[in-house]
């Protein structure tokens, strides 16, 4: 029985994995933080559903044609001329990541 | 002997008309509601008894909900996020009619004579006008600030003369929109600037002031005169100092004025802006604990509370309108959304969201009185807001 094909495409799948997120997953019960944070403090202005509000919708359907790293900058960074504040006082860069890789996903409950 | 007999009938007749007449009747005005946020349900409550008494729910996205009463304070319309107009019946605590009446809506009001119902919506931008009783569509008002350019409608409220006072978050105008003919509303436009974020209408309904995100100050427009134009208050209060990050927008209603003055929330800055309410020049301001979400008066406009934008949205201050200063500091709960005080202000409820409770403060010991659980509690919306103009 030869598998030899197997564990090279094992070893893909899984670096492609890891190499998504490019840095550690949060926690577990960080991820609950950040889903409750987006939930409801960022549902402030994007809505509690994500559909948007003062600020744009933050659905997957919205977000695919926007590049990661700019998503990102603009959780950390903010947004000048928009009401959108700089998060970087409650959120490192690889929990931005984390976000936005779920916001592109859909967002967990 | 035969007189016994005579009261015993009696009392048979007395029970037997309180059996046919089923429910007691009961006024409305001590009568309120309690959004829970995230499952889409309100919790219908008693401020007299300082109790739940019963639960609606399918009413959609209530983050940000808000509620308006009719005339006769027995029906509640609730606007939901999700663009949901739904109109309760307090009394029977059912459901009468819900609709779904824009993709993305922010609030709404009703009209002097309680025959409109009034929504206002981000998406598509513009009002939309309804008849109180049916739910019908009676007109609308997209808000297209220039050709193909719509704005995200932002502090609507009822102005004498069955008219309805907004701002254009993306358009930078104050409308004032006249119903007189709920079908054919005519609409007066005038410049307030940059990224108005809420409005309110003073409770004589004279002054409605348009707060401004992209600039220092407040647009205020005289509806009296509005020939006038809307014109800058406290221009420049930042004195050209950076501001600090928003991570939540104030709100603002027509509790903003209390002992001559109106008390209104800075934006970026840790301070409640006080305006003198004849001259509208800056009296001073209050150094508080965050920045200022809602800034309101007790009914007697002795008190001004605060609550406050994440990261400090635990804590409550209360200013006395008399010495301009905090006087207490408390902590209800985790993410402190709202508050509302009973028609007289004898106690305050707030809700705490994170706690999945609301408080039931004294207003004069500041002593906690009692709790009701709700389910991420947001707005308490109490019918005595039936009566008031702005509302």
């Amino acid at each position: 029985m030869s598998n030899s094909g197997f564990p090279s495409v094992l070893t893909s799948l899984l670096l492609g994995c890891f190499a998504l997120p490019a840095a550690a997953e949060p926690s577990a019960a960080r991820q609950q933080e950040l889903i409750h944070l987006v939930r409801q403090d960022c549902g402030s202005c994007h809505g509690m559903t994500l559909q948007g509000g003062l600020g744009p919708a933050l659905l997957p359907a919205t977000l695919a044609d926007k590049p990661v790293e700019g998503l990102v900058a603009t959780i950390i960074g903010g947004r000048p001329g928009t009401p959108m504040p700089p998060w970087h006082r409650f959120l490192a860069e690889d929990e931005a990541q984390w976000i936005v890789a779920k916001l592109m996903a859909g967002f967990p409950q | 002997m035969r007189r016994g007999l005579q009261t015993l009938l009696l009392g048979l007749v007395a029970l037997l008309l309180a059996a046919c007449a089923g429910a007691p009747l009961r006024g409305t005005g001590d009568l309120g509601l309690v959004i829970e946020r995230a499952s889409g349900h309100v919790t219908l409550v008693n401020t007299s008894s300082r109790e739940a008494y019963a639960r609606i729910g399918g009413l959609g996205d209530l983050s940000h909900a808000s509620v308006v009463y009719s005339r006769d304070a027995r029906y509640a319309f609730i606007f939901g996020r999700d663009g949901g107009l739904s109109k309760i019946d307090l009394l029977e605590a059912r459901i009468v009619k819900r609709i779904i009446q824009s993709g993305n809506a922010i609030g709404g009001s009703i009209s002097q004579d309680g025959r409109i119902v009034v929504a206002q919506n981000y998406t598509p931008g513009g009002i939309k006008a309804f008849d109180a009783d049916t739910l019908e569509l009676l007109s609308e008002v997209p808000a297209e600030y220039a050709p193909g350019r719509f704005s995200k409608v932002v502090g609507l409220a009822d102005v004498p003369g069955n008219k309805f006072a907004y701002a254009l978050f993306d358009g930078g105008e104050i409308w004032v929109s006249d119903f007189s003919d709920p079908r054919k509303p005519v609409t007066q436009r005038y410049p307030a600037g940059q990224q108005p974020y809420d409005g309110l209408v003073t409770p004589n309904g004279r002054h409605y002031l348009a707060g401004l995100f992209g600039e220092d100050g407040i647009a205020l427009l005289d509806l009296w005169q509005p020939e006038l134009g809307a014109r800058k208050i406290l221009e420049k209060y930042g004195r050209g100092e950076e501001k600090l990050p928003v991570f939540k927008m104030p709100h603002l209603r027509g509790w903003s004025v209390a002992a001559g003055r109106a008390w209104l929330p800075a934006i970026g800055r840790h301070e409640v802006l006080v305006a003198d309410a004849a001259t509208w020049q800056e009296t001073g301001r209050v150094a508080v604990k965050g920045q200022p979400v809602f800034v309101m008066a007790s009914p007697d406009g002795r008190q001004i509370w605060v609550n406050f934008a994440f990261p400090d949205n635990g804590w409550v201050q209360v200013i006395d309108t008399l010495s301009g200063k905090v006087v207490q500091t408390l902590q209800p709960g985790k993410a402190v959304l709202h508050m509302e005080f009973t028609p007289r202000g004898e106690v305050v409820w707030i809700s705490a969201r994170d706690d999945n409770r609301v408080l039931i403060y004294d207003t004069k010991s500041f002593r906690q009185l009692g709790s009701l659980a709700a389910e991420a509690p947001s707005g308490i919306f109490f019918s005595s807001r039936a009566a008031r103009i702005g509302f």
